[in-house]
């Protein structure tokens, strides 16, 4: 299933786990790249390919995809991805200065990945993280508001690997399994709803009757001239 | 005014650090709204949440209720969960995905109870690293609790809910371009007709996409009745509602109010929310709700938050999101933030965004950074017109095929129409009055 290089099994069999959860395979396909980014960091050429069979579509649709989302990476990044936000709440806030203050701080420009390959620096996008702006992100966990200082320390931190536990390496999002796969089989799941449907539809039959046994004893009263409440 | 309306649906975040485990739920009422929706009949659950006059907590504010109704006729239908909060300055879902995920759970079942769907998918934004945890957990939790799965408490209901984590990617917010990026695709939205969710969503088959604080209050409103919901509030704007308060006030944050009662003001200057404008500053303008909304000034303040007042005034509540800016800032630069944003984000399926876009972002950029001319006002102006036809009435019309094309002129235009003299002066003194 997979080639040298790609998934490893471990991560082609969580991988096949994921396409058993959606209707269609090719759902499975942003998943599985966060998946294989965990592994390595980014998506390599050789588990792009993999994906592809996983899902079924072609190599070149796997990137096609990917390299429309921002998180999906296909060159390698850095093992602690530091995002600054600079949209609306955060310039408010000097985040601006603080992205600058970065690029300072870690010797590259936003963009770029510091020469041992520790950090890349981004200019983030709204993160929604805004009341605690200006804010950061290392590995999409989230740090603000924080001064010039508080990311001095953050980096320090980050080097000197006292928040391991709390920031994973580049590409591990949730580190929370699904429990096991779909527990409704698809026929148990029509046949209830059709059932449901059906209650439906009766109880909207009976409604009608009634209303319409209602509307015709009215009449009679009428012609009659009385009231078909009394 | 500030009223006494309790919160719905950030009841339970106060005080309860632990607001996210089952533990803590099932302390506060959780759940219970589950078991009373599944002794109901699903009609029944619609008619609540239609009494409710519940509207959509997204941006588009569109009765949830009505949207149910509008399900075509078939044996597979979706519910989508929309957690892919990325309107900037908008961080209310952030905070209920993280704090709150069971209720987010127990509106989407009861939800798919009321509309016989088949599947659910919570659909969380990918940068959420920690609410995505939160939420596989919560879920995780719920399988074992009996909410989720198999035969419901024993009622016969079964339904499988699977979280799916995006990818970066502000357009998929958008719900046919959610459904798109669910389907392992480029979040391109779809035109519609013929795609209108109801009819042919997920894998063409018929789909609800409703938004998390949305659906965090169908519990509350299958516990206390569709009635007392729409007792809170006035006219179409009921119940309480998240807003998401940032920029230049004393604290920011996210505060949940009783719509229409509650004014702008209040919100900024109230000691129980924004407590005013950061120190010994004033009040320049505010975006009311969302980057994509006309901007307010001063004068303006008064209004209630309710969508028609907001309406009529020429903006939006949109997305719930009110960024303060103070005399100090410029607007140039906030909106060439804003055009940055947007430019960024589009798609590129359709020319007046994609390229309009781009222009717009350009032409700021030159008048931010000292290089504009005097027309180049007027230029802009005139590709927001082209953008999004008519700027002098709201809602403006649509030339593309979503609603972020028409999302790029408002800054710009609100800027210009209130703060020209601000544009003139970078021109004129060939640099930002405030660097």
């Amino acid at each position: 299933m997979t080639s040298p290089g790609g998934l490893s099994a471990e991560t082609a069999a969580r991988a096949a786990a994921l396409v058993a959860l959606y209707p269609q395979p090719r759902s499975a396909l942003v998943p599985i790249c966060h998946l294989a980014q965990a592994a390595d960091g980014y998506l390599t050429r050789e588990a792009m390919a993999d994906i592809a069979s996983l899902v079924g579509v072609s190599a070149a649709e796997v990137l096609g995809t990917a390299s429309f989302y921002d998180m999906l990476h296909t060159t390698p990044v850095g093992r602690y991805l530091v995002g600054i936000c600079t949209n609306v709440a955060c310039l408010l806030s000097g985040g601006e200065a603080l992205l600058a203050h970065a690029e300072e701080r870690l010797g590259v420009r936003a963009g770029g990945t510091s020469p041992d390959g520790t950090f890349t620096l981004e200019e983030l996008e709204c993160v929604a993280l805004c009341d605690r702006a200006p804010c950061a992100t290392v590995n999409w966990r989230y740090f603000g508001p924080l001064t010039n200082e508080g990311f001095d320390t953050l980096v320090d931190d980050l080097a000197a690997g006292n928040l391991a536990e709390e920031v994973p390496p580049h590409g591990t999002l949730n580190r929370v399994r699904r429990n096991g796969g779909l527990t409704v089989s698809r026929e148990k799941v029509l046949a209830e709803r059709a059932r449901q449907d059906c209650s439906r539809a009766a109880r909207k039959d009976a409604a009608d009757a009634v209303a319409a046994a209602r509307a015709e004893l009215e009449k009679a009263h009428e012609a009659k001239g009385g009231d078909a409440r009394k | 005014m500030i009223t006494d309306a309790a919160p719905i649906v950030t009841a339970r975040l106060r005080a309860n650090p632990d607001s996210h485990t089952l533990e803590r739920y099932l302390a506060t009422r959780g759940y219970l709204a589950l078991r009373k929706a599944l002794s109901m009949h699903p009609e029944e659950v619609c008619a609540e949440v239609n009494r409710a006059s519940l509207l959509g907590r997204g941006g588009a504010g569109f009765p949830a209720g009505r949207k149910w109704s509008m399900l075509r006729p078939n044996p597979v239908r979706y519910l989508a969960v929309n957690g892919d909060e990325s309107e900037p300055a908008t961080f209310k879902d952030h905070l209920l995905i993280e704090r709150d995920p069971h209720q987010i759970i127990e509106g989407s079942v009861i939800t798919a109870f009321a509309i016989g769907a088949t599947q659910v998918f919570i659909y969380v934004r990918g940068e959420f690293a920690l609410g995505l945890e939160r939420m596989q957990t919560a879920l995780n939790e719920a399988y074992r609790y009996g909410a989720v799965g198999n035969d419901i408490f024993g009622s016969g209901f079964s339904l499988d809910v699977v979280l799916h984590p995006g990818a970066g990617a502000y357009i998929c917010g958008d719900e046919t371009g959610l459904l798109e990026s669910l389907e392992g695709k480029r979040g391109f939205p779809r035109i519609k007709p013929p795609y209108y969710p109801a009819v042919m969503g997920l894998y063409n088959e018929p789909t609800v996409v409703n938004n998390v604080e949305t659906l965090s209050n169908v519990p509350w409103i299958v516990l206390n009745g569709g009635a007392a919901f729409a007792r809170l509030g006035e006219g179409a704007s009921t119940g309480t509602r998240m807003f998401s308060l940032s920029g230049h006030v004393r604290r920011p944050g996210n505060y949940e109010v009783e719509m229409a009662k509650t004014t702008f003001a209040d919100l900024i200057h109230a000691p129980v929310y924004g407590q005013g404008i950061r120190g010994g500053h004033e009040l320049k303008c505010f975006i009311p709700g969302g980057a994509s909304s006309p901007w307010f000034g001063p004068e303006q303040v008064g209004l209630p938050l309710a969508a028609d007042a907001v309406g009529k005034a020429g903006s939006m509540l949109g997305s719930g999101s009110i960024v303060v800016m103070d005399e100090t800032t410029c607007v140039v630069r906030v909106a060439w933030r804003i055009t940055r944003f947007f430019h960024r984000e589009s798609c590129g399926q359709c020319t007046p965004c994609r390229e309009g876009g781009g222009w717009l972002e350009k032409i700021i950029r030159r008048i931010e950074l000292g290089s504009g001319r005097e027309e180049d006002i007027d230029l802009l102006m005139d590709v927001c017109d082209n953008i999004s036809p008519g700027l002098h009435y709201w809602p403006p019309e649509q030339t593309t095929i979503c609603p972020l094309g028409p999302s790029i002129p408002p800054a710009i235009v609100c800027s210009i129409r209130m703060f020209r003299d601000d544009y003139l002066r970078h021109i004129k003194d060939g640099a930002c009055p405030h660097a």
